[in-house]
Order: structure tokens, then C-alpha cells, then sequence
């Protein structure tokens, strides 16, 4: 792999072109920016200081869980860690970190100088931020003060009507309902900014079909926000006003529907792990044909599988919902959407296979977390099948083998190539390679803990142990499985802070990356490490998918095949 | 339960085309045998599965999904297996290749070929794994939804025990109206002979939130929903305890809502049947006790029948004493604990809706002996 | 690679994207709709499941002069875009001015429909679940539609100041599609509410 350490005069990094600045002119410009990479690199920040903290919630968990009848912490703070822990991680960890990425990598990709909308851009970031200050506010806010609740112990999908004022008084539930609300504003917000710099902004000569497939997935991603966000505010809205309007959407007392609530929140919630995923995939399509030296198996059928699954994944939603009672039809109405979604799913995977096979490959560290993710996002669609036999699922539904499905996807599928996209794309935010040693620590140790705690709580699972319970009677033989998948969390902790601690000195002291250190072949490594306010010097004109590729290999370019 | 009650019961709710329609009923016969129900004449390939699981987990735990004993928990047995089995057989294929890949085409140092030969796809090669899957898409969803439909269009016979189930914060009401039973957090049900059936069908909705009511080993579990009603049936094919808990989030205590499931063979549960529809022990040694009760708040909550409480929001105790645990099954009968638990319920289960009664000692005391004679 | 590869920069012949604001406006009217579909969702699966009473057919009427009046309102918004893009503020204004009436009239019409309904009929959000959905579906709509007579207010009061030119044509474009999107709800509300439901 090309590495080389000079950078030649003319593309010098950054920094050193600039004068000093004052520690408040820095804030200042940090904080009124509307320049889509510091907009991406601060959603990034904001994403992994809540990792950490939603990290230590899920450590708490574990060690409560991990002998029978523990009295680490009380049923009340158990209920709140949990339900922190599930809506952190997903609004203010997942979301924030893939827009990161999306808003720094997306008007490189396509050849523009920043986002359609800059100042929305800004305005997306700052009240998702807010959302997730006013949440963790909420430990703060209701202490000392009796019936006014502190953090929301609902679970993350606060079923009703568990969410009534009746319930769950005072403001807990609020604070869950009102910082989601404002994030969601924000995510609608950088979902329509995409949309537009993907549709209006490509540099001459980048036609859809031409447009790199990292930018594809963010436009289905994008697209889906639109649809999936929005249900869940509108059942917000509901919610608020049977809480304090006194209106009766789901107040069962009066004729109101629990179920209801349930279509609502999982018509928004099957969606949204599609949205969570989708980026993943979109890195997963750069990194690994670029460490396989191969271009991408399949472009056009990896278009049409992900817009497909975009499709699709909005007619799954009632498979959280098969031990409801909606009766066998639906029951096998969702079987079937679910099964189906695995196809197009399956055909991204066969693809990625295809791209490693007869390649060169580089185990590179963002190599290594990616071939982690082909593995474990096998593992995770096929229990996801498992789950989908509603039959099945009347046994395992709401049990600790959902939970291990769940993070298997979230952690061990997402989480793992939102690793490798750090690694890839850290030189060029940065102007700074990322140590490989302490890559490698961070990867194995991860990968052990991971394995460690999530293959192991199918166990409990398949044995009867449902989720969000605080304690567990001693007699149920479920002791032993939960200290190992206890066990696995501090191998993770450990992992998680090492990257952190690479990620900071790693700043100062990396290798210098130059524009292209991973020999890579779309527009963003065609500037330099870190890129110049305006992107481009002047806006490209691109011939096909791999504009780079074409410049390196001219006897051989993409072009010619296209 | 025999096929030709299947076949009608998928060609009434089906809504698939004439031709489709044969070739749906072609299919699902070809699963019949497959999965073949009723469980008391298991199929070779699920019976080895669970031959192995017993040697594997010698004592399987008590909630254990490998451990059926009633017939909906047999069908989704035997339909698991074959579930893991492709997903296993998929997982070997899928991940054998990609191991493969990563070793013979990992970069050698020395390999002086720059870049390899780009492949930007194959026609025939996609085409082949686009329709394979569906194929087993296919496979899949008809061996699954012939199960949901046997399950939950199984006719209810007339002999079935019915039984009124009520999903509280934290404990689980249970009301016989034929027998004139109500009682609370052990369910009592007859064992159901396979040579001459009696289900026991549980009518289940909520007095607040939602539960989920679930015993492993009996079938899967079925959500308590308040302002919905729903059914689901069992029938233990051997006495015995079977143990579960409540599986949808409901609150502090969520943890705690138990479930004991007592299958007796016939005659016992006749017996059992005929003690709980009697009225409330009236136990004159005991009456300074029963006095204490009907003068505190406990009336509010509680129903002793024959006495002055007739509450509804909390169990009926008319029987408490012949019950093996309160707080819904999480703490064992018996005197002290008994005592204990009246004195402040949240030692036992902080969050529970029972306020602790701020009894005197002697009146715990004499309560508490009063309680205990409830048989 | 150690030197940044120049991509060359070739023009493109015939090389046309869509127009930022259009597009933009489209996704905000995307994620708005499917807000409003789950109102609507609501609304119809809540219809003759109220436990007690006024009932819609007791206390609704067709709302026959508020609807001209709003749909009417989108004719006049089309015109106002028409005549900007001819450079013709002048008229733009005044068809502006006709919209911002039209619209003000059917927000009228609706804030006396309630207050008959609260204060003669008895129905308020908490009455039962026709009150709860009925208030909810038809105030996010009349919100919508405020949100929307602020936008036109403003650009009215541009135009009359002398600010507005012929370059803010599709500026104005933009903001008539929300004003098309607020009255085609108005349509499927006008619908599943008074017709429907009643």
C-alpha cells in the first residue's frame, strides 16, 4: 500500500498555511460555521462522548445482571439506564455519527463545495445537539424534587400506555419526548440537505448511475428519514397532548388503542434501523473494493437491492408486533415482507464476497473491522431471520435473544464499520494517519469482548429470559450465561477507550497522510488531507465511477466498461 | 388434530388464487411431513434435534425453549428446527466462502501483479443468488405459516377449561367463571390427555399496561393488552410446575411478575377446583386476625369471600394459604415472610403498588395467622 | 499516492440538475405528509369509537365557503408566481394580497367553527376521541396553514416595499408549493373529516 510521508508543496496541509489562532476565534469559528466538514466532524464528536456515556449505562446494566438477584442498583435507576442507554444509542450516537460522516463525505463525493444548504446544515446540527443536552438534563433536573421524575423509564420505545400521565408522572417521559422531537427536526433537516446536494450539486459529468455508492445509500437513507422520522413526531405529538391536552389517543380507559401507539412507534422504528444501517453499507461499498484492489462487484444490482430495501423496509414494521394479537393474517403478511427484505440484504452480501474474490487483499485495520462486519452481519441476518418465523418469535420475542440479534446488528454490523470508516477516513479529515498498533489492540479487543458478550446472550434467550428485567430468580439457569456476556463488556470498554485515546494523539503526533494514503479512486482523495474550505481548487469534471482509477490506470480506465 | 381440519382452515383464510391455491395445499402438505404435528407423533429430524439438546443440556432449565410440554409449544419446536437447520446450513455455505476468499486471494508479499483483474459483475452469477434465496424465502414462509394458522385457528373444543386471565401491575389475576373460581399468581390447569384432549383456553387483557404472559415450555408468549382481548390456549401433556414470567415492560416490578402454572392430573385438579370455590375459611382461633383485616385499609384492596373486603385491586386472598408464594411467585410462603412482606412490600419488591400498613406488631401477628388459615 | 491527482475539468454538454430550492421544498412536503398521514390514520381508525357523545354527525357541518375559499387561494398564489416571473411585481402583489385574504378568510371560518363547537356543542380535545382526533388533524392543518400566511404576509410586505424582483420568482415558486401542499391536505382532511367520518 502506497504510503508515502512527504507532502509536496502546493497541497500542504492546512495548518501550516495559517497564522495562529486564539482559543475563542477557534470556538467562534467552530461554533458559527456552516462549512459541511466541521459540521460533520462536530456531529462525529458529539456522537462518541455520548458512546462513552451510553457505554458506561450498558456497563452499569451488566453488572447488575450479572449474578441472579444482584442489588447493584435498584429497579428504578436499572429501568432509567436501560431506557437511557436504548435512546441515546440510537438518536444521539447512531444518527449524529452516520450524518457526521454522510455531511463531511457526500459533497466530496460528488464533486461540490459544501451542502445545498449550509445554514440549515448548521441550524440541523445544533438542535440535535440541544435534543441530546436536554435529555441528559433530565437526570439533573427532577432530583430532590418527589413525583417530578428524573431520567425516562419507559424503555426506548415507551410503549403506551405505560407513557400516561396516570403511569408516569411528572416530566420524565417529557424529556424523552422532547429531545427526540427537536433531533428529529434535525435529522429531517440534513436528510433534505443531502437529498438536494446529491440531485443539484454533482460535478459536471456525474450521472446517478455514475455516482459513488456511498452517495447512493445516503440518498435511499435520506429519503427513508423523510417517511420514518415523521411518524415517530407525529406520535409524539399525540402523546403530548394526551398528557397534558387531555386528548385520548391512547388512553385505553377511554377507547384508546395501546396498539396503536405500537403501529406508530414500529412504522418509525423498523425504518430507522434501516437508516441506521444503510451507511454502514455505503462504507462498507468504499472501503472493502479499495483494500480487495477491486472495483465494486455489481454496481447497478447494488443500487437496485438498496433502493429495494429502502421499499421494503417500510412494510416490515409489525414483525416487533407478532405477539400482539393482530390475528394469523397479518401475522403472516409480516412473516413474509420480513423474509423477503433478506434478499436484496443477501445480494449485498454475495456482492461484497464477489468484490474479494480474485482482489489482492490488504489486511489494512479498516480492512480488518470490515471482514469483521461480513461475518457478523451474516450472523445478524440470519438470526433476524430466525426471529421472523412469527411462531418462532412468540417464544423468543421480547427475550434476551432479540436483544443479542439487535446489538449484533447495531454493534457488531454498524458499529464495527463505523470503526473502519474512522480509520479510512481520519487521514483525510485530519491530515493524520491513525496508529495501526493501536488499531490492531483496539480491534482485537473488540472483536473478543463483542463475541464475548453478544454470541453468548442467545443463550439466556433460547432459555426463557426476557428483556428489561432488573434481577433474575436463581433457579432459571441463566447465572452463568449472563457473566460471561457481563464479562465481554469490560474487554469492550477497554477497546472503546483505546481507539478514543487514539483518535486524540494520534492528532498530534500520527504519520502525515498526504491526500491519497490508501491509493483510493473517488473525489475525496483527489484533494488534500485535510481539505481547504471551498473542497476543490476547481470543480471536477468526472468520466465514470472511479474518476481516480481512470487517472492511475489510463490503459485500463472504468470508462471503457461503462 | 388432523390434516384435512388444516387444509380448511387454510383454504378459509388464504386469500391466494384457484391454481395457487392447489399448489399452496401441495406445498404445505409436502411441510406436513416435514413437521409433522401433532407432536405426540414427532417427526424423526426434530425428535434427534431434541435427543441431543437433552444430552447437551442434561438439566434443561426450567423456561428452556427446548423442552416442550404442551402441544403449541411442540409445533414451534419442531418448526425451529428446521428453521436453524437452513440458517445453519446458510451461515457454513456463506461464511466457508468468504473465509475462503479472505485466504487464497490475501496479498502475498512478492505478488508483483499491481491490481487484479476488475470484475464489474456477471449476469448469470447474480441472477443465480437472487433466486436461490427467494427460493428458500419461499420454502420458509410456507412451512411458517402453516404453523401460525394451526395455532391460532385451532378450533376450541367444548370440554376446554376456560379461564379469564388479568394482566396487573405486578401480579396476575386468574378467574374460572364457570367454576366460580377467582384467585391470583398460580395458575391451576388440568393435565390434557392426548388420547382425549381438554386445552385449557386463557381469555387475557389488562387492568392498566401492558404485559405479556409466558411460559416456555407450555407456548409462546401472548401480549396483555388493556382494552383488547386476547386468546391463546394450552395443554400440558404432563403435571407438573411450569414456570414463566411476564414478557412485555410494564413497569418498576416488571421483573418480578411471575408465573407458576400448576398442571394436575383430573382428579386433583377437581379437588383443587372444588376447595377454591368454597368460601373463606372461617377459623374462629383466628378471628382477632380476620378482625385486624377488616378494620385496616386491606379491605380497600383485597377480597376474602364471606368477609367485609370485596376490593378488586389487588389479589383475592380468599385462598391464599393454599398457594405456594406471594408477589407473584417471587417470594415463598410461609409465616415470616408472610409477615414481613405485609409489613413493608417494598422489601421484597420496591415499586410494588401495596403500601407498607404500618401495622403494630401484634396486630401483624395476629393478621398474619389470620392469613395463613385461608386454605 | 503522494501527490493529490488533478482531475481534469472538462465542461460538460448539456449538463442540467434541478433546482435546489424545489427539490428541498419537495422533501420538506415528503416528511410533512407522512406526518399528516398518521394524523389521518388515527383519525379513521378512531371514527364510531367514541364511548359517549357529541358525535360528528351531531355537531359537524361541510365547511362549504372556508374550502372554496382556501382552494381558491391556491389559483391566486399560481397567478402571483406567474406575473413575478414576467417581472410584473405590481400585480404579483396584488394576487399575493388576494391569497393572504382567501387564506385569512378560511382560518377565520375555521376559528368560528370552533368556537361553536367548545362553547355551544360541548366538544373540546378531551371531550372523547372524535373531539381528541377532530382537534388534533384539523389544528395541525390550520397551523400549517398560519405558518404559511406568515410566509405569504412577508413576501407581501417585500413586494410592497419594493423589494421583491423578477430573481425572486422561484423563490416564490418554492413557497407556492407549500401553499399547494397545505391545500391539498385541506382536501383529504375536508374528506375523511366531513365525509367520511360524519
Amino acid at each position: 500500500m502506497a504510503t508515502q510521508t512527504q507532502p509536496p508543496a502546493g497541497t500542504g496541509t492546512a495548518p501550516a498555511l495559517q497564522r495562529h489562532r486564539g482559543f475563542f476565534e477557534v470556538m467562534q469559528d467552530w461554533i458559527t460555521t456552516v462549512d459541511h466538514k466541521k459540521i460533520g466532524i462536530m456531529y462525529i464528536t458529539y456522537a462518541l462522548i455520548f458512546l462513552l456515556v451510553a457505554g458506561v449505562e450498558a456497563l452499569l446494566i451488566r453488572i447488575q445482571l450479572a449474578v441472579p438477584n444482584n442489588t447493584f442498583v435498584s429497579p428504578e435507576v436499572f429501568n432509567r439506564l436501560f431506557t437511557m442507554h436504548g435512546t441515546t444509542m440510537v438518536f444521539f450516537v447512531g444518527m449524529p455519527i452516520l450524518f457526521g460522516f454522510g455531511n463531511y463525505l457526500v459533497p466530496l463525493m460528488v464533486g461540490a463545495r459544501d451542502m445545498a444548504f449550509p445554514r440549515l446544515n448548521a441550524f440541523s446540527f445544533w438542535i440535535s445537539a440541544f435534543g441530546g443536552m436536554l435529555l441528559y438534563f433530565s437526570y439533573f433536573a427532577g432530583s430532590g424534587l418527589y413525583g417530578a421524575g428524573t431520567a425516562p423509564d419507559v424503555g426506548w420505545f415507551a410503549y403506551a400506555p405505560l407513557t400516561a400521565r396516570v403511569f408516569s408522572p411528572g416530566h420524565s417521559t417529557d424529556y424523552w419526548t422532547f429531545s427526540i422531537f427537536l433531533s428529529g427536526i434535525g435529522s429531517i433537516g440534513t436528510a433534505l440537505n443531502i437529498v438536494a446536494t446529491t440531485l443539484c450539486m454533482r460535478c459536471p459529468g456525474m450521472k446517478l448511475n455514475r455516482m459513488p455508492l456511498l452517495v447512493w445509500l445516503y440518498l435511499v437513507t435520506s429519503g427513508l428519514v423523510f417517511v420514518t422520522i415523521s411518524p415517530l413526531t407525529a406520535a409524539q405529538i399525540m402523546l403530548c397532548i394526551d398528557r397534558y391536552l387531555g386528548g385520548h389517543f391512547f388512553d385505553t380507559q377511554a377507547g384508546g388503542s395501546a396498539v396503536l401507539w405500537m403501529h406508530f412507534f414500529w412504522i418509525f422504528g423498523h425504518p430507522e434501523v434501516y437508516i441506521l444501517v444503510l451507511p454502514a453499507f455505503a462504507f462498507a461499498n468504499e472501503i472493502i473494493p479499495v483494500f480487495s484492489r477491486k472495483a465494486i462487484f455489481g454496481y447497478p444490482a447494488m443500487v437496485a437491492a438498496t433502493v429495494g430495501i429502502g421499499f421494503i423496509s417500510l412494510s416490515v414494521w409489525a414483525h416487533h408486533m407478532f405477539t400482539v394479537g393482530m390475528g394469523p393474517g397479518p401475522n403472516a403478511f409480516f412473516t413474509f415482507s420480513t423474509m423477503v427484505i433478506a434478499v436484496p440484504t443477501g445480494i449485498k452480501i454475495f456482492n461484497w464476497l464477489a468484490t474479494l474474490w480474485g482482489g489482492n487483499i490488504h489486511f489494512t485495520v479498516p480492512m480488518m473491522f470490515s471482514i469483521a462486519f461480513l461475518f457478523q452481519f451474516l450472523i445478524a441476518g440470519l438470526t433476524g431471520i430466525i426471529l421472523s418465523v412469527s411462531p418462532f418469535d412468540w417464544q423468543l420475542g421480547n427475550s434476551y435473544f432479540v436483544v443479542a440479534h439487535f446489538h449484533y446488528v447495531l454493534v457488531g454490523a454498524i458499529l464495527f464499520m463505523i470503526f473502519a470508516a474512522f480509520y479510512y477516513w481520519y487521514p483525510k479529515m485530519s491530515g493524520r494517519m491513525l496508529s495501526n498498533a493501536l488499531g490492531k489492540w483496539h480491534f482485537w479487543l473488540f472483536f473478543i469482548g463483542f463475541h464475548l458478550t453478544f454470541d453468548f446472550m442467545h443463550v439466556p434467550g433460547l432459555m426463557g429470559m426476557p428483556r428489561r428485567i432488573y434481577t433474575y430468580e436463581a433457579d432459571r439457569g441463566w447465572g452463568f450465561w449472563n457473566l460471561i456476556v457481563s464479562s465481554g463488556a469490560i474487554f469492550q470498554a477497554v477497546a472503546v477507550l483505546i481507539f478514543a485515546y487514539n483518535l486524540v494523539v494520534s492528532y498530534f503526533k500520527g504519520e502525515t497522510a498526504g491526500p491519497d494514503p490508501w491509493d483510493a479512486w473517488t473525489l475525496e482523495w483527489s484533494t488534500s488531507s485535510p481539505p481547504p474550505s471551498y473542497n476543490f481548487a476547481v470543480i471536477p469534471t468526472v468520466e465514470s465511477r472511479r474518476p481516480l482509477w481512470d487517472l492511475k490506470h489510463p490503459e485500463e480506465p472504468d470508462s471503457q466498461y461503462e | 388434530m388432523s390434516f384435512a381440519a388444516t387444509q380448511t382452515t387454510v383454504e378459509g383464510t388464504l386469500p391466494i388464487s384457484w391454481s395457487g391455491h392447489e399448489m399452496a395445499l401441495g406445498a404445505l402438505n409436502f411441510f406436513a411431513h416435514l413437521t409433522r404435528l401433532p407432536a405426540h407423533n414427532p417427526a424423526p429430524l426434530p425428535a434427534l434435534f431434541h435427543a441431543l439438546l437433552s444430552a447437551l443440556l442434561i438439566d434443561q432449565p426450567p423456561t428452556s425453549l427446548f423442552a416442550p410440554e404442551a402441544t403449541p409449544a411442540h409445533y414451534i419446536f419442531d418448526l425451529s428446527m428446521l428453521v436453524l437447520a437452513i440458517c445453519t446450513a446458510i451461515f457454513l455455505v456463506v461464511a466457508g466462502l468468504l473465509a475462503y476468499a479472505l485466504v487464497r486471494f490475501r496479498h502475498r508479499r512478492g505478488f508483483t501483479v499491481r491490481e487484479p483483474a476488475q470484475i464489474y459483475g456477471s449476469t448469470q452469477v447474480e441472477l443465480s443468488w437472487t433466486v436461490i434465496p427467494i427460493l428458500i424465502v419461499v420454502v420458509l414462509f410456507l412451512a411458517t405459516a402453516r404453523v401460525i394458522f394451526v395455532t391460532e385457528n385451532a378450533p376450541h373444543p367444548s370440554n376446554a377449561l376456560n379461564v379469564v386471565v388479568i394482566g396487573h401491575q405486578y401480579w396476575w389475576e386468574y378467574r374460572y367463571p364457570k367454576l366460580g373460581i377467582v384467585t391470583a399468581n398460580e395458575l391451576h390447569v388440568p393435565v390434557s390427555d392426548p388420547h382425549h384432549t381438554r386445552p385449557t383456553y386463557l381469555t387475557m387483557s389488562s387492568a392498566d399496561t401492558d404485559h405479556s404472559f409466558w411460559v416456555p415450555r407450555l407456548a409462546g408468549k401472548m401480549d396483555v393488552i388493556p382494552n383488547k382481548v386476547n386468546v391463546m390456549w394450552i395443554d400440558p401433556e404432563k403435571a407438573g410446575l411450569f414456570l414463566g414470567q411476564c414478557a412485555q415492560y410494564c413497569g418498576v416490578e416488571h421483573a418480578k411478575m411471575l408465573i407458576r402454572v400448576y398442571a394436575d392430573a383430573p382428579a386433583d385438579f377437581a379437588k383443587w377446583a372444588a376447595e377454591q370455590a368454597r368460601p373463606a375459611v372461617q377459623d374462629p382461633s383466628a378471628a382477632e386476625g380476620r378482625a385486624v383485616f377488616e378494620r385496616n385499609a386491606c379491605i380497600n384492596c383485597h377480597t376474602i369471600s364471606g368477609t367485609l373486603a370485596h376490593g378488586t385491586f389487588g389479589p383475592n386472598l380468599s385462598h391464599l394459604a393454599s398457594r405456594d408464594t406471594i408477589a407473584s411467585g417471587s417470594v415463598p410462603l410461609n409465616p415470616a415472610n408472610l409477615r414481613a412482606f405485609i409489613d413493608d412490600p417494598a422489601h421484597f419488591k420496591p415499586g410494588v403498588l401495596m403500601p407498607a400498613m404500618h401495622l403494630n406488631q401484634h396486630d401483624l401477628d395476629a393478621v398474619t395467622k389470620y392469613l395463613m388459615t385461608l386454605h | 499516492m503522494s501527490t493529490a491527482v488533478a482531475v481534469p475539468h472538462q465542461p460538460v454538454e448539456g449538463w442540467h440538475e434541478p433546482s435546489r430550492g424545489v427539490v428541498g421544498m419537495v422533501c420538506l412536503i415528503i416528511a410533512e405528509s407522512a406526518i399528516f398521514v398518521i394524523f389521518v390514520v388515527a383519525y379513521l381508525y378512531y371514527i364510531g369509537k367514541s364511548l359517549t357523545g357529541p358525535y360528528p354527525h351531531d355537531v359537524l357541518e361541510l365547511p362549504i365557503f372556508a374550502t372554496v375559499c382556501l382552494l381558491s387561494s391556491s389559483v391566486t398564489v399560481h397567478f402571483a408566481v406567474h406575473e413575478l416571473r414576467a417581472a410584473r411585481v405590481a400585480r404579483s402583489a396584488w394576487w399575493l394580497a388576494a391569497t393572504v385574504l382567501l387564506g385569512s378568510i378560511f382560518i377565520g371560518f375555521t376559528a368560528m367553527e370552533w368556537y361553536q363547537l367548545i362553547y355551544h356543542d360541548g366538544l373540546t380535545i378531551r371531550t372523547n376521541l372524535f373531539g381528541t382526533t377532530f382537534y388534533s388533524l384539523v389544528g395541525l392543518h390550520a397551523s400549517h396553514v398560519i405558518v404559511g400566511l406568515i410566509m405569504l404576509g412577508l413576501t407581501l410586505i417585500f413586494a410592497i416595499a419594493g423589494k421583491v424582483t423578477q430573481q425572486h420568482a422561484e423563490r416564490l415558486e418554492v413557497l407556492s408549493l407549500y401553499w399547494h401542499f397545505v391545500d391539498a391536505v385541506w382536501v383529504v382532511v375536508f374528506t375523511v373529516v366531513y365525509i367520511v367520518g360524519r
